[in-house]
């Protein structure tokens, strides 16, 4: 075991592993996150705690992930390199370690440009792919990039995302090798509604043996109303909602909107878990977390495995 | 290469004068003449304007290149006119708008913005290909910077937000690690991006403090 989470041990154990994502607050109020954290508690083995997601301001992944830890809830931390640099980055894993926090995503971030606060500067000192190599520098050798020395152990189980809809479609999957190389532990994947060319991808992931070597998630967004299927084929960057999808919703109309916004999500669930090489789903539920239960009970993942 | 300039807003650059009645104007006979923004038309404007705003305009010049060591000579030369005046508004890019500075002791406001130091793509198009790291990695990738061309920087890229060669940031700006991919595959090559980039040593650009270099000929 490299720390021993929950997370780890669920997918070490086989189990399709179930993440999903709880969204801090713009504020102050420690309820926001404790909520969530009570909605997902039983369905999820791990819940990640979002970092300025889309370069807007909100209460900080180290802090969510404490007050989600305080409750019992196992978090996932998500630390993007845009607002922080080595420095800062390196000192929020020691201080994550020291609060218990074991599982750590490593991402570069959605540019200053889609936020609440464009004309910031960004930071961009290193990427995810170097940031993960970090990470497993301070867990593996326990010493600092300078090359200093760490004291205590740094037990970490390191994520990455990667994103099988972006282009170039057939460099995705040398990307997710060197993330693999860097020393990633697992994988979270954006959306997957385009399940045939999620499923090419992963033909080309497990052709390279790299399942073998990652556990890989794919991730899932329960849509909530045909607006929000449109607004994210049309404006969301690597994010491919096909038509057939928005088709459905929009027939739905509004009062059936949500109903058919889990069934799309559940049909989806169970290409998933066919497909060969996928380990979990990570549910997205942004702003609609209170879905989350549901979509995991009717897709006969419940209960979740206990592992001591 | 140009020094790429774009005009501030009358507005901002009036902001910077609401101390000053008499004002001296300096335009640049290099890079902002060749783009329009600070050559004798554009200072020969903007003394109009000032005018039509109630300011006093004292005299005005072009300096030939405006960011010479020979600024020195041409702000002698107009002394008495420099003198008379509250305060200089300097029309060419921020190089020179710093060099006059250096040789008067009165105010230097800049009326432009300095973009970037530019690349001729083709005829009056420019585009930023360097930022000046100190450190050039473009050995590695087909000759093409990604901490300029890649609007996260990345070192590894590219991002989940690539799609069909553009950047999430700007549908117009081509994804500079797809250009990357796509040479280094003309190459044969790609399997040098295997190769996990090294942490980038920043000491040697911006935040390693300001450069300076005394060169021996």
């Amino acid at each position: 075991m490299k720390a021993g989470t929950n997370l780890e041990k669920v997918l070490a154990g086989g189990h399709f592993t179930v993440t999903a994502e709880a969204g801090p607050p713009k504020g102050t109020s420690p309820k926001v996150l404790q909520r969530k954290g009570e909605t997902l508690r039983a369905c999820c083995d791990a819940v990640n705690v979002t970092d300025n997601q889309t370069a807007i301001v909100r209460m900080s992944s180290l802090a969510g992930c404490t007050l989600l830890k305080q409750q019992g809830v196992e978090p996932v931390m998500q630390m993007v390199t845009r607002d922080r640099n080595r420095i800062a980055l390196q000192s929020d894993v020691l201080g994550a370690v020291a609060l218990g926090i074991g599982n750590i995503l490593c991402l570069t971030g959605d540019h200053m440009r889609f936020g609440n606060h464009p004309t910031a500067r960004g930071v961009f000192d290193m990427d995810s792919i170097q940031l993960v190599r970090v990470l497993k520098t301070m867990r593996d050798e326990k010493k600092f990039i300078s090359g200093d020395d760490i004291s205590g152990d740094v037990p970490l189980f390191i994520g990455a995302a990667e994103n099988p809809f972006a282009d170039p479609f057939e460099y995705r999957v040398l990307r997710l090798a060197k993330k693999v190389a860097a020393g990633a532990d697992f994988i979270q994947t954006q959306a997957v509604f385009d399940v045939e060319k999620f499923q090419r991808w992963m033909k080309m992931v497990v052709d390279r043996g790299l399942d073998k070597q990652v556990h890989i998630l794919a991730g899932v967004i329960p849509i909530k109303a045909a607006g929000m299927a449109k607004y994210m084929q049309t404006s969301v960057p690597g994010v491919s909602v096909p038509q057939g999808i928005v088709s459905r919703m929009e027939a739905a109309g509004k009062e059936n909107a949500k109903e058919e916004g889990v069934k799309i999500a559940l049909e989806i669930i169970e290409q998933l878990r066919n497909t060969p090489g996928v380990h979990g789903v990570h549910i997205m539920a942004v702003g609609w977390e209170d879905i989350v239960p549901e979509v995991v009970g009717k897709a006969g993942l419940l209960p979740r495995p206990v592992i001591d | 290469m140009l020094s790429i300039t774009q005009p501030k807003k009358f507005e901002k650059v009036l902001g910077f004068l609401k101390r000053d009645q008499k004002v001296f104007l300096v335009g640049c006979g290099t890079c902002t003449t060749i783009q329009h923004t600070g050559g004798k038309t554009e200072v020969l404007a903007m003394k109009a304007k000032l005018e039509e705003s109630g300011k006093q305009v004292t005299g005005w010049m072009v300096i030939p290149t405006a960011c010479d060591p020979l600024v020195e000579d041409a702000v002698l030369e107009k002394a008495a006119e420099i003198n008379a005046s509250d305060a200089i508004l300097a029309m060419p890019c921020s190089f020179g708008v710093q060099t006059v500075a250096l040789y008067t002791k009165k105010p230097v406001y800049p009326a432009l913005n300095t973009m970037f130091i530019g690349k001729e793509q083709s005829p009056g198009k420019f585009n930023e290909v360097c930022m000046q790291c100190g450190g050039c990695i473009i050995a590695n990738t087909a000759a093409i910077c990604p901490i300029v061309r890649c609007a996260k920087s990345l070192f590894n890229g590219p991002c989940g937000g690539s799609v069909g060669g553009k950047c999430e940031v700007d549908p117009n700006t081509p994804c500079g690690w797809q250009q990357i991919i796509d040479r280094l595959t003309e190459q044969g090559r790609l399997d040098q991006l295997e190769e996990i980039m090294k942490l980038k040593d920043w000491n040697h650009s911006l935040w390693g403090g300001p450069r300076q270099i005394t060169l021996e000929y």
